[in-house]
């Protein structure tokens, strides 16, 4: 059967793909089915909304301005560190929020700051109350007023509340904004969890195919290994750890990682002791595939519904992994946003409770949109639903 | 006894609803079935001959839409409140489902299983419900019943479990049997002797069946009445003999001429060996005790010799567990064996798998279940098209799509489909999908594992033209495994009889078939062809 070469029109339909994606027929009816679940793709747009959102805290909440005119030149405060030498100070990093700095560059130019003016580690120097200071649109008149005297040149009419900076869900027991950390916290918390996630995902899947594939000794020896390895007291070696090791970002995931993958090989691992011995697969041998070519093409897809079940639990275990040491003290280092450390606040501060519901309310709308997403990815990739 | 039927079905319509879809499985069906006597529904799967059956005792999935009326002894079974409908469920209508494996309860021993709807339906006292199961078993020949009552279903064979099935709808005297392919997942000789017993069972207690099949063989052996079904819908209906001599539908017609049939391509025994094995042996390590010690073997394959020359075929015939598809995979080097094989004249039980890759170009096998062979999760031309990405990778994309496109048309199908998915075909076009896998690499030797046990008859006569007709244009040489041996006969000019791993007999097919030496192999064809003989007579 070899390719016709005489001019005669050939046989095979030309191949159709069709949208921005190129996405094959297969793919486009998932898309579809997931379109359908009016639940799950409101989830989506709602938590890619909040996620961008987060992504863009640097300009959305930050205690420097995005841009500035100053003396004919023009600046990014908010990204690039400009002494304070420039504005005629002496401070190795420029605090723009001075009220001096900030009438030397409006005499000489003109600043656009962010919608919120503080970024998730400064303190609002002119609190209306002592710390944590409720939501400005819960004070009296009198206490908006008493603030806003300390920040108006005398002269002044005070306006009371119109005249200070808004908090608009408080300051934590530190005096620092809780919007501003709750959108560095979140998008820590969530980075942290795709990160996590996705490589635990990866190690886990490769684990499970590799025992599932070949069985016999490799399946044995892995199986005792991880059955030993996931009855280690987790937090207690996560603590232990965090004693000598400095807690950072990159630290702790790797701490966690060390036993988050174990969660998917038992799925993966029953999928590809079910699947190798389906026919196709003994087809694709029969045609000289590699074991490679095989595990990818043909036993992955059939693990990929169970893997997508267990994902979004997965990522919401870890953000909540992360959340707890914060809660506990043992995560991020003092100082770092984060949601955890937003309930600790409200643990400790009860009389302050819009501290602790921020922190409930954003935790259980994250995690509740990320099952819901991920509810809707399952069905939508489930065959029984595909193949009717 | 009154003169009215036992079973009067009248304009029975089963639809499904999903996604907003309705599908009509059973559309405006009526049949009835009179006192002691059988009605059989034949139809290809699909036909709706099952779920007609299920909706008369309400068992269908819920989402299911049953209009019309189902009266049984006078009162509309689909109307009937749950307690009713209890009483009736397991005590006047009983039921017999097709795969004995599964409808047992693996976890309770036969006893328990026999004895719970005795108690169920009215019999309290522990003493008198053994004796009766007692009773039951000796009844549909188990033998030694006392000893087996505490079995539990994976310790009895498939025939064994198929009894205890019937030996349970019998438990409470039904006035009617339903039996959706009661036979079908067994081995001829197993079929051949549940048939036997359900024919006794049914004169000594004077029941009525409603048989359900799609083998017409049984139908003219066994029923009174014949109801056709295609696609929901009755299309003929009546008495055996009339229905069997004078088909007036068109698709009865089809159906009844549907037999496999022409003659096997005669070999030539000057040309060339394609394979041979001699004394071939698989044989698994039992092992047991600490140390995992080596105590005996399971002997899948035991001392097998074969030559299989080009353009010819053999078969290999025997019952399921005799080795037929152990041998054929240790052919291909898909499982470890022993002795040698050589192929295209060299010797290939020694080689690696990388030294047997670019040999898989030339062997192919083709499977029995189409639907369990093709992944779901690939487009036609990703399926055909795989093997020539691994042994010729030196392909553009182009080209590959236009040699599959080749070997789709010569398989009978339209190479437009070739972007659609498995699930979109069906049994029979899957089968071929298959096929083209097989043959687009062009190989020598092609083996063929039950290619058509899984199709309906129509279909099945249709593969073995065409698996005919491909081994007269490219010189093939098949193996050719099947139980069916009725498509056997219409495929190989020569066979080998197969029982527990080794050559019970073998031969040139005609002198097999005609004569047959051995003890065994007159029971499988004994039991394979005399209701094939019957319905042909």
């Amino acid at each position: 059967m070899d390719v016709i070469t005489h001019g005669a029109a050939p046989l095979a339909p030309p191949i159709s793909r069709s949208g921005w994606l190129q996405l094959t027929p297969l793919d486009r009816r998932r898309l579809v089915n997931f379109k359908a679940n009016r639940r799950g793709y409101l989830s989506f747009w709602l938590f890619t909304i909040l996620f961008v959102m987060s992504l863009l805290s640097n300009i959305l909440a930050n205690d420097r301005p995005i841009l500035a005119w100053y003396k004919g030149e023009l600046l990014f405060p908010a990204f690039v560190n400009y002494p304070e030498e420039k504005f005629g100070g002496f401070l190795a990093r420029t605090d723009y929020r001075d009220p001096v700095i900030e009438s030397e560059i409006n005499t000489h130019g003109w600043m656009v700051w962010p919608p919120v003016h503080f970024s998730y580690d400064t303190h609002n120097l002119a609190l209306p109350t002592p710390a944590p200071s409720p939501p400005t649109w819960m004070l009296s008149k009198s206490q908006c007023e008493i603030a806003a005297a300390k920040t108006l040149r005398p002269g002044q009419t005070n306006h009371g509340c119109a005249d200070i900076e808004w908090n608009w869900l408080g300051t934590d027991d530190q005096g620092r904004d809780v919007v501003a950390r709750l959108l560095y916290g979140f998008r820590i918390s969530v980075l942290f969890g795709l990160i996590l996630a996705t490589i635990s995902s990866i190690v886990g899947v490769a684990a499970g195919a590799v025992q599932g594939f070949f069985g016999g000794r490799v399946d044995l020896v892995l199986q005792r290994f991880i059955e030993i390895w996931s009855s280690l007291p987790q937090l207690y070696l996560l603590i232990i750890i965090s004693s000598f090791l400095t807690p950072g970002f990159f630290v702790l995931l790797g701490i966690l990682l060390l036993f988050s993958w174990v969660s998917l090989v038992h799925v993966v691992r029953a999928e590809f002791l079910r699947a190798r011995n389906f026919e196709y697969v003994n087809a694709a041998r029969a045609l000289g595939l590699s074991n490679f070519r095989i595990i990818t093409r043909h036993l992955l897809p059939n693990a990929t519904v169970a893997t997508l079940t267990f994902l979004p639990f997965i990522l919401n275990s870890s953000i909540t992994t992360l959340t707890s040491l914060d809660f506990l003290g043992f995560g991020l280092p003092p100082g770092s946003p984060s949601l955890g450390e937003i309930l600790l606040q409200g643990k400790s501060n009860l009389q302050a409770p819009w501290l602790g519901l921020t922190g409930f309310i954003i935790i259980a709308l994250m995690l509740s949109l990320l099952v819901f997403i991920g509810e809707a990815v399952r069905d939508a990739f489930d065959p029984r639903k595909n193949f009717g | 006894m009154t003169d009215a039927p036992l079973l009067d079905v009248r304009d029975l319509s089963v639809a499904f609803r999903q996604g907003g879809r309705e599908t009509r499985a059973v559309d405006q069906v009526s049949f009835s079935v009179a006192r002691g006597k059988t009605l059989a529904l034949v139809g290809e799967s699909g036909s709706g001959k099952s779920i007609s059956a299920l909706s008369i005792v309400r068992l269908l999935p819920p989402g299911a839409q049953v209009s019309g009326e189902a009266r049984f002894d006078g009162r509309n079974m689909l109307t009937v409140d749950d307690a009713t409908l209890r009483s009736v469920r397991g005590a006047r209508i009983t039921m017999v489902f097709q795969e004995p494996m599964t409808s047992l309860n693996p976890l309770q021993t036969i006893e328990r299983q026999i004895a719970e709807i005795l108690e169920l339906h009215g019999l309290s006292d522990a003493n008198a419900r053994r004796s009766r199961v007692v009773e039951l078993l000796t009844e549909v020949g188990i033998p030694n019943p006392s000893a087996r009552l505490g079995a539990y279903p994976h310790q009895l064979s498939g025939g064994q479990r198929q009894r205890v099935m019937i030996a349970m709808a019998l438990a409470n005297k039904p006035d009617l049997l339903i039996a959706d392919e009661p036979t079908t997942a067994l081995d001829v000789t197993v079929q051949a002797q549940i048939l036997a017993l359900l024919e006794r069972l049914q004169q000594t207690y004077g029941m009525a069946m409603l048989f359900i099949t799609h083998d017409l063989g049984l139908v003219r052996r066994f029923a009174d009445t014949v109801c056709v079904m295609q696609k929901g819908k009755v299309i003929e209906t009546g008495e055996v003999e009339t229905v069997f001599s004078a088909p007036r539908h068109p698709y009865t017609r089809a159906l009844l001429s549907a037999e496999p049939k022409g003659d096997p391509i005669v070999s030539d025994d000057a040309a060339p060996v394609v394979v041979s094995a001699d004394n071939l042996r698989v044989w698994f390590p039992i092992k047991a005790g600490f140390m995992r010690r080596t105590v005996d073997h399971v002997k899948a394959v035991d001392g097998v010799s074969l030559i299989i020359r080009e353009g010819a075929t053999v078969g290999v015939v025997g019952e399921s567990g005799s080795g037929k598809t152990t041998l054929a995979l240790a052919l291909l080097r898909l499982i470890r064996s022993e002795g040698p094989i050589v192929f295209l004249g060299d010797r290939i039980d020694g080689k690696s798998v990388a030294e047997m890759r670019p040999l898989r170009r030339d062997m192919q096998i083709v499977f029995q279940d189409p639907y369990g062979s093709l992944s779901p999760r690939m487009s036609v031309a990703e399926i055909v098209a795989e093997g020539l990405t691994v042994q010729r990778p030196e392909l553009t994309l182009n080209e590959r799509r236009e040699i599959v496109a080749q070997a789709l048309t010569e398989t009978g199908l339209d190479p437009a489909t070739m972007d659609r998915y498995p699930h979109e075909f069906s049994g029979g076009q899957r089968q071929r999908i298959a096929i083209a896998r097989a043959i687009v690499l062009e190989p020598k030797f092609v083996v063929l594992d039950e290619p058509t046990s899984a199709l309906d008859m129509s279909v099945q006569a249709q593969i073995i033209d065409l698996l005919r007709d491909l081994q007269r244009r490219r010189a093939l040489a098949y193996l050719f495994i099947s139980h069916d041996l009725r498509v056997v006969k219409a495929l190989a000019a020569h066979l080998i009889v197969m029982r527990h791993g080794k050559v019970v007999e073998e031969g040139p097919a005609t002198q097999v078939f005609d004569h047959p030496q051995q003890e065994y192999t007159r029971a499988l064809f004994a039991a394979a062809f005399r209701n094939q003989v019957e319905s042909l007579s």
